[in-house]
């Protein structure tokens, strides 16, 4: 490392129709006040678009955010989206209104973390500093 | 550790996972950063037009960047854009929200995007907004538009990186525009009236016009004041080609090479700041600065002994 502190980048996007983004913009808030730089793409954008972005702002971790059911389908299309631009290196984590039987296969499909309606800040923060920390391994490895 | 000359390559290649760590290790200030650096086509930064756009919050900056890259991409030219928002002062963290007005553009490779803290510091990021234009300069691209909002002394040294800095206002924001007489007004080479189509436009048009002709001009007949409505794509056109006349102008004469000129010391003065403010913290941090006297006594024993070393 050189002479300034690594920076840790994150990337807040809502893929899909859904336009409720309360839910993403607290989160953002949050992660900024944890000292994250945070990407904040606004609503309704496709899987591809989130990828494209979060490569050319060289990010270590997404956070997608879906109140609206379309979380089984969108989530694991950013995870391709990704692969196919070289980007798998970077870690997606997943959080909305989301119901539990859905989290396993989110998880086998790639995406690191998934946060439900009742899971505290502390953890959601502490999961992006965990995907930033072993983003950041990987990369100087 | 990364490869450097494949990384010089993909660079050049276009490739947007290279330029985008290329710009990380410039804002990290990684040591890596030196070699892409140096390994980028001199000619292709040359030639390239940095272009800032600056003004109060809610003036349209960011909806007025987006169309402008729709304009400069049907001309077939590749546009980097940087766009500068702070950081907290505690936490350091930051939200970055200008990709919002601008993800059209996502999936188009020819559109360079970097989002970019102000980090708190006092030196160090106009040097990395430099680089970061080179990186993108070095990409291929012919035009890199750097965002900001006017304020403060960091983001004026940012804005005088540029070759052409458009100054963009609006109506209803009063207040805001007094207070950026005093500075901004005097830098800017173009005055944008946004949101031209709500009331006091007019009258806010007329008051830039008379703030413009404070300043000589490069040429007679040359706009000074463009009226935009971004949000309709109205006077984009316009703008684009007042943009791309300034630059000619200046390259014509001597202004280019005076402004790059201007824009190199300022960016050697904060890199070489930056890279003393270590060695400065440890020489400060062996004295007992409450037993030393006078700060500024303090500080001048403290040059003399860092000169020494």
């Amino acid at each position: 490392m050189g002479v300034n502190e690594r920076k840790k980048r994150v990337l807040i996007a809502k893929p899909g129709l859904d336009g409720h983004d309360r839910g993403a913009k607290f989160i953002a808030r949050a992660l900024r006040d944890g000292g994250f730089e945070v990407i904040y793409t606004g609503i309704r954008r496709t899987p591809e678009e989130i990828a494209a972005a979060a490569v050319q702002e060289d990010v270590a971790a997404i956070g997608l955010s879906s109140l609206s059911g379309g979380h089984n389908r969108l989530f694991p299309a950013v995870i391709e989206a990704l692969a196919k631009i070289n980007g798998s290196d970077i870690q997606v984590l997943g959080g909305g209104v989301i119901p539990t039987e859905d989290i396993p296969a989110l998880k086998e499909a790639g995406i690191r973390e998934i946060f439900t309606p009742g899971t505290p800040i502390e953890i959601i923060i502490q999961s992006f500093q965990e995907a930033c920390d072993l983003h950041y391994r990987h990369r100087s490895a | 550790m990364v490869e450097i000359s494949p990384l010089i390559k993909a660079i050049t290649n276009r490739d947007s996972r290279a330029i985008a760590r290329a710009i990380t290790f410039v804002e990290d200030g990684d040591r890596q950063a030196d070699l892409i650096l140096t390994g980028l086509d001199p000619v292709l930064i040359e030639k390239a037009t940095v272009i800032g756009i600056t003004g109060p919050p809610g003036a349209g900056k960011s909806t007025l960047t987006d169309k402008l890259i729709s304009q400069y991409r049907n001309q077939n030219e590749r546009i980097g854009v940087i766009a500068i928002d702070p950081s907290s002062p505690i936490s350091g963290g930051a939200i970055l929200g200008d990709r919002i007005r601008m993800m059209k553009h996502a999936l188009d490779n020819d559109v360079v995007m970097r989002s970019m803290a102000t980090r708190g510091r006092l030196g160090g990021l106009c040097g990395a907004a430099g680089a970061t234009a080179r990186i993108m300069a070095g990409s291929g691209c012919s035009t890199i538009i750097i965002e900001t909002v006017g304020v403060g002394q960091s983001e004026m040294d940012i804005i005088r990186l540029a070759d052409i800095t458009a100054l963009v206002v609006a109506p209803g924001l009063g207040d805001d525009i007094q207070a950026m007489k005093a500075g901004l007004l005097e830098v800017a080479d173009l005055l944008v009236v946004n949101k031209a189509d709500c009331p006091g436009a007019e009258a806010l048009a007329m008051d830039m016009e008379t703030v413009a002709r404070e300043k000589p001009p490069l040429a007679d007949n040359l706009a000074r004041v463009c009226l935009t409505v971004a949000t309709e794509g109205r006077g984009i056109k316009e703008l684009s080609e007042a943009l791309a006349r300034i630059d000619y102008l200046q390259r014509q004469g001597d202004e280019h090479v005076r402004r790059r000129q201007q824009a190199r010391t300022m960016e050697v003065l904060d890199w070489s700041l930056e890279m003393l403010r270590p060695g400065l913290q440890d020489l400060i941090n062996r004295h007992d600065v409450l037993e030393t006297g006078d700060p500024r006594l303090l500080a001048a024993e403290i040059i003399k002994e860092l000169m020494n070393h």
